[in-house]
């Protein structure tokens, strides 16, 4: 088999455990006795722990859990408390927000009040988590990169779950928390609302997305390649650049004309990454409250282009005399 | 090396297995039906096609009686309310087809007294006069969506005494859900609406009950439309019925770069839009009126009386016996001479 086909990492280096740097100030110790796990080293790096929990991992964690609860426990009281239709309709089961005769005030438990109450712990969890990644990446004197990405993605969570629906009047508006119940209700937003796929941020959004997936293929590909050079040293080749970086920027310029360096691929990784849900958050934020039919916006811009009409013309019967409702 | 894939291959097998374990048997063909590049088309399973049309054939009309110049049933029965004009001869003929189609175990005294045809005692008796008058209404009244091709009794009943596509108001799930678990009237796999997740009553709201069905808006900006996600989910579910109905996908009505758009859908949609009001005029003029008629285990947990939806007729096909008139045998039934009582249709 050949050597790139390998998913698992093939060095594993043994090394007395790390406990991190010492920690100052008002910061918590971490947690735990650091041991190692060969199966681990597999995909990742062997040593397991210490943790650092602190009290917005804490309570991060609490209230993460109270929110699967609320969503769990409603859709187990949905089947009865019957544990074996539980688990045979777990993927058909939600929790749905209220419905649109509530617009946005706080609703009975049952018809909703439930859900705004995962919601409001759900995203409590979130947000602490958010500032626990960039508290603990300011201790370590690292750069917040991680935690603006990850503030990206929190966007689009909060323009579909809270923002948009405010704006719209309507926690209705909201999705529900559910496998295939929130699949089937960006169906029907899609259609509602006219066609998402003639929503230009939309269109954005998965430009990025499978950019994103293209970028990193790319990325992978070129530095597993070169690694038997020393490539995987990215970082130090950005200012020192060995063989393995000449001779990735060379293929690059052979087969493409153009090519990336060590550190702007990492720009580039970072940017199409945030730009997805950020884009995609804007898309969904004019939706309903800027645009109400995007294909008729669409046409009227000219982006949706017009087919030739293969059939006999079609005309809504509802106008014609006669017609009903 | 080979060890490895000696220990992986079962278990190869076992995921592949699982894998494609909920796909259909091939060949499944996509026949293009609009402009290149839409997406007009419509998927067939050429095995599951031929299983569907061997089910949805009629039966063989029975011949009518060469020179039949018997007496009017009027003149030779007692107790003819619709059928009078008829000779004998072809009155009987229809009388025996019609057995053919509902009753043909139970045979004659399904509806009729054995000792006294004229009787009018048995319930079934005046649920079958009814049903002639809406078969005659339907024919006669609803052209934009039967044609010339028309239905007969056997299009829904197929030779059973209750037709098997008939709905009944949903008593929705059995516990009470006082403080936790509402599912919203959706979640639960439900067969009405495709195994989806969407609202699992779609014929209450539509067919009962004359709901907006249009969502999408008629202008690009945002104004005057107060139809909200949750009512496209209702439609939605509505939609995926109509879909399971007629055998087919979206496609064959609407172009799924705008499924609101006339101008973009196919005839076929025209078609629908007036089943779908046949559907309500008939639940509304002919069936729910004869609540009272029907005895008590024919009537649905909420006490409501059997209705009809797209499936009654059509059964998978997205022409009822695929297009085989029935009513060109047996005329009478599509003659308005003395139609319904109920409203004429648009």
């Amino acid at each position: 088999m050949a050597e790139y086909q390998n998913i698992f990492t093939r060095v594993q280096v043994h090394a007395p455990a790390y406990p991190g740097v010492p920690l100052t100030g008002r910061n918590a110790e971490r947690w735990g006795k650091p041991w190692f796990s060969y199966w681990l080293g597999k995909f990742g790096d062997a040593q397991l722990g210490p943790i650092y929990l602190g009290w917005l991992g804490f309570w991060s964690i609490v209230c993460g859990v109270i929110a699967i609860e609320i969503i769990g426990l409603n859709m187990w009281a949905s089947v009865n408390w019957d544990p074996v239709q539980f688990v045979r309709q777990l993927p058909w089961l939600a929790l749905e927000p209220p419905s649109p005769k509530y617009g946005i005030s706080i609703p009975p438990l049952n018809e909703g009040g439930w859900w705004l109450m995962a919601g409001f712990f759900l995203t409590t969890s979130i947000l602490l988590w958010w500032l626990r990644m960039y508290r603990r990446a300011r201790a370590l004197g690292l750069g917040t990169h991680v935690a603006w990405a990850f503030a990206s993605a929190i966007w689009l969570y909060l323009v579909l779950g809270f923002i948009r629906p405010l704006l719209m009047g309507s926690w209705s508006e909201a999705v529900p928390f559910g496998i295939f119940p929130h699949l089937d209700w960006t169906a029907a937003f899609s259609i509602r609302y006219g066609n998402l796929f003639y929503n230009p941020f939309h269109m954005l959004s998965i430009a990025f997305l499978y950019g994103s997936t293209l970028l990193f293929a790319m990325h992978g590909a070129t530095i597993l390649a070169v690694s038997r050079l020393g490539g995987e040293r990215e970082i130090e080749q950005v200012l020192d650049r060995g063989t393995a970086a000449e001779r990735a920027a060379l293929f690059w310029r052979w087969t493409m004309g153009f090519n990336a360096t060590m550190e702007s691929v990492h720009r580039w990784a970072w940017w199409f990454a945030v730009l997805c849900p950020l884009t995609g958050g804007i898309g969904i934020l004019l939706t309903g409250t800027a645009v109400d039919n995007w294909y008729l916006w669409a046409v009227k811009h000219g982006v949706a282009p017009a087919y030739p009409i293969t059939s006999p013309p079609v005309v809504d019967p509802a106008t014609l005399q006669g017609g009903g409702p | 090396m080979r060890a490895i894939a000696c220990k992986s291959l079962p278990s190869g097998v076992l995921v592949a297995c699982l894998t494609v374990s909920g796909c259909e048997s091939p060949p499944v063909e996509t026949i293009q039906t609009g402009y290149r590049g839409t997406g007009m088309v419509q998927v067939d399973n050429q095995e599951a096609s031929i299983a569907k049309r061997a089910a949805n054939q009629p039966p063989a009309a029975i011949p009518p009686i060469p020179g039949d110049e018997t007496a009017t049933a009027a003149s030779a029965y007692q107790n003819v309310q619709l059928l009078g004009d008829l000779s004998t001869g072809e009155f009987n003929r229809l009388m025996i087809a019609i057995t053919n189609w509902v009753s043909p175990q139970e045979g004659c005294t399904y509806c009729h007294s054995a000792e006294n045809f004229a009787d009018d005692s048995k319930y079934t008796k005046t649920v079958s006069r009814r049903m002639l008058e809406m078969t005659r209404h339907i024919n006669s009244g609803w052209k934009p969506h039967v044609a010339e091709t028309g239905v007969t009794c056997f299009t829904c009943h197929r030779g059973q005494p209750v037709p098997a596509n008939v709905w009944f108001r949903d008593a929705g799930p059995a516990h009470a859900k006082a403080y936790s678990g509402n599912k919203a009237g959706q979640n639960a796999p439900a067969f009405k609406v495709g195994l989806s997740s969407l609202p699992n009553d779609p014929f209450t709201f539509y067919f009962d009950m004359a709901d907006e069905i249009r969502v999408a808006s008629a202008q690009a900006l945002p104004g005057g439309n107060p139809h909200d996600i949750m009512q496209t989910e209702k439609t939605y579910g509505l939609m995926m019925h109509l879909s399971r109905s007629l055998g087919v996908n979206c496609t064959f009505c609407h172009n799924s770069q705008s499924f609101s758009s006339w101008s973009q859908s196919t005839p076929q949609r025209v078609t629908a839009w007036h089943g779908i009001r046949m559907v309500r005029d008939l639940n509304a003029n002919f069936l729910t009126p004869m609540t009272e008629t029907f005895p008590r285990n024919r009537l649905g947990p909420l006490g409501d009386a059997p209705k009809l939806n797209c499936a009654t007729c059509h059964q998978g096909a997205h022409r009822p016996l695929y297009g085989a008139s029935m009513l060109k045998d047996y005329p009478v039934l599509g003659s308005s001479a003395m139609s319904a009582q109920g409203p004429t249709a648009p």
